[in-house]
């Protein structure tokens, strides 16, 4: 039984908000650049770069991607898997505020992996954390600066988010087999 | 995957391409100013080279460090081998030392299948070249060149025309080659005087040719191989200036490949003999590109064959 918690409608307001909650957090869009995390928060980035970019006439935020399957700590538990790309924006990260934007935060161990790949590409002035749905359940010290929606979850309970770009359409769901 | 990389033939079609797309990803870790992933932390890679290698030993010991594997580089020469000892008890040393992988080249066909099945060792065994028989990472990055520059870097080389010219008889790199392309669908053309073409090339997935000239204007990627002299105990052809003559690739020769085509070689190069330096300097050659694939290559094996569990 699986249970639909956003729908595209939600999604998309919930971007627009988490779009306008960076701009007044950083003061406007300059030195800013978004990094999404493979493979869903690499779509997101870009749509939240979208939004600023009409909120802010003139404001054109680097989108970039952030694989960290090198860098997690559970890959001798699994199989080797496939990598994802990483794409840094040709101005680089030193010196800026770096969004990190992901699909779901669940233990945190996703966005720990990603601290460590980014601070090998480079210095920001400060990091960021922009996920679409926070599930609660975190193992590690970290929280989220912008939510679109804290979803209470069961340990047993799976949380899928699809994005148009990549499974034709926009949901995120929530059950025993999501 | 198979837990050891012996044989070109190990990897299915969908192993070579994962592969090449994992080591295009790695690639860019070679362009960064910390040129070094956590991965293989606290895994220990041992190069054992029993025969003199200069590319292909430093490639994997780059690739290893890049992952921050611990590597331990073994030589036959200064080691207890030049006093008689076994590739048994040097395995079984290798074993009490814990290592994670073997890479091992070897003057013997066959000698990383008998490490790796032996039962002496449990860590994956990579051959680095064995005897005239196979050099699968160098297949792979030859292939990885290929893709780069006549398939935009993505998928399989199906329908590339590729020529391999020169000591196919005592070549590892022909024989891993020709069954890695025809595995991603290249069509090869082996060419070589007839001396120098090994038992039952007939039964290999490829064409077989006497005349160079002939299958030049229909050629993607011309690959020369290294007339392998230390090999020769006979007379395989009458003289180098002949060989040179009918199986050298020259600027005549080169100009004769289509526009796009791209010259390889294994290297070290006999320059002058098989490939002037001409051509081996000239604009077509992807020579250099080669050996800096090589480390990605072998980054990409040693994260699929090490970085999980289990291999992808």
């Amino acid at each position: 039984m699986a249970t639909r918690v956003l729908d595209e409608a939600d999604i998309s307001r919930a971007l627009s908000r988490i779009a306008h909650e960076i701009l007044e957090r950083e003061k406007g869009a300059e030195h800013l650049v978004l990094m999404g995390i493979p493979s869903r928060g690499v779509p997101l980035a870009r749509r939240i770069a979208e939004r600023i970019a009409t909120i802010e006439p003139g404001a054109d935020v680097p989108v970039g991607a952030l694989d960290i399957t090198m860098y997690r700590d559970d890959l001798r538990l699994k199989p080797a898997r496939a990598l994802e790309p990483t794409v840094v924006p040709p101005e680089g990260i030193d010196g800026r505020t770096v969004v990190l934007v992901d699909d779901v935060l669940f233990s945190g161990r996703s966005v720990r992996a990603a601290l460590d790949a980014l601070s090998e590409l480079g210095r920001p002035r400060a990091v960021r954390l922009a996920v679409l749905v926070d599930r609660g359940h975190r193992e590690f010290p970290i929280r989220a600066d912008h939510v679109g929606k804290n979803v209470p979850t069961s340990l047993r309970e799976q949380v899928r988010v699809r994005v148009a770009e990549l499974d034709g359409l926009d949901e995120v769901v929530i059950g025993e087999d999501a | 995957m198979n837990r050891h990389l012996l044989s070109a033939a190990d990897l299915t079609h969908d192993d070579a391409v994962l592969v090449l797309d994992t080591a295009r990803e790695l690639a860019a870790v070679s362009g960064r100013a910390v040129k070094k992933l956590p991965t293989l932390r606290g895994r220990t890679v041992v190069n054992l080279f029993f025969e003199d290698s200069t590319r292909t030993r430093i490639s994997f010991e780059a690739a290893a460090k890049r992952l921050s594997a611990d590597v331990i580089n073994f030589s036959a020469k200064g080691s207890s081998v030049s006093k008689g000892e076994s590739l048994k008890d040097t395995a079984l040393t290798l074993q009490a030392m814990g290592a994670d992988a073997v890479v091992i080249r070897h003057s013997a066909s066959g000698a990383p299948h008998r490490l790796a099945h032996s039962g002496w060792i449990s860590a994956a065994v990579v051959n680095a070249g064995d005897g005239t028989h196979e050099h699968p990472t160098q297949a792979l990055l030859d292939a990885y060149t290929m893709r780069e520059h006549l398939a935009d870097g993505a998928g399989d080389l199906a329908g590339r025309r590729v020529t391999i010219v020169g000591d196919v008889l005592h070549s590892r790199v022909a024989r891993s080659n020709v069954l890695l392309l025809h595995t991603l669908g290249a069509h090869v053309t082996l060419v070589a005087p007839p001396t120098l073409l090994p038992v039952g090339v007939a039964t290999w997935p490829c064409e077989v040719s006497y005349d160079l000239d002939a299958p030049l204007p229909a050629s993607d990627a011309l690959m020369m191989l290294r007339v392998q002299r230390e090999r020769m105990d006979a007379a395989f052809f009458p003289s180098e200036r002949e060989y040179a003559r009918r199986y050298g690739l020259d600027a005549r020769r080169a100009a004769l490949l289509p526009e796009h085509a791209i010259v390889m070689h294994p290297g070290p190069m006999n320059r002058g003999m098989e490939i002037t330096a001409e051509v081996a300097d000239g604009p077509r050659s992807v020579i250099v590109e080669q050996v800096t694939n090589g480390v990605s290559i072998r980054m990409a094996v040693l994260y699929l064959l090490l970085g999980g569990a289990e291999p992808a």
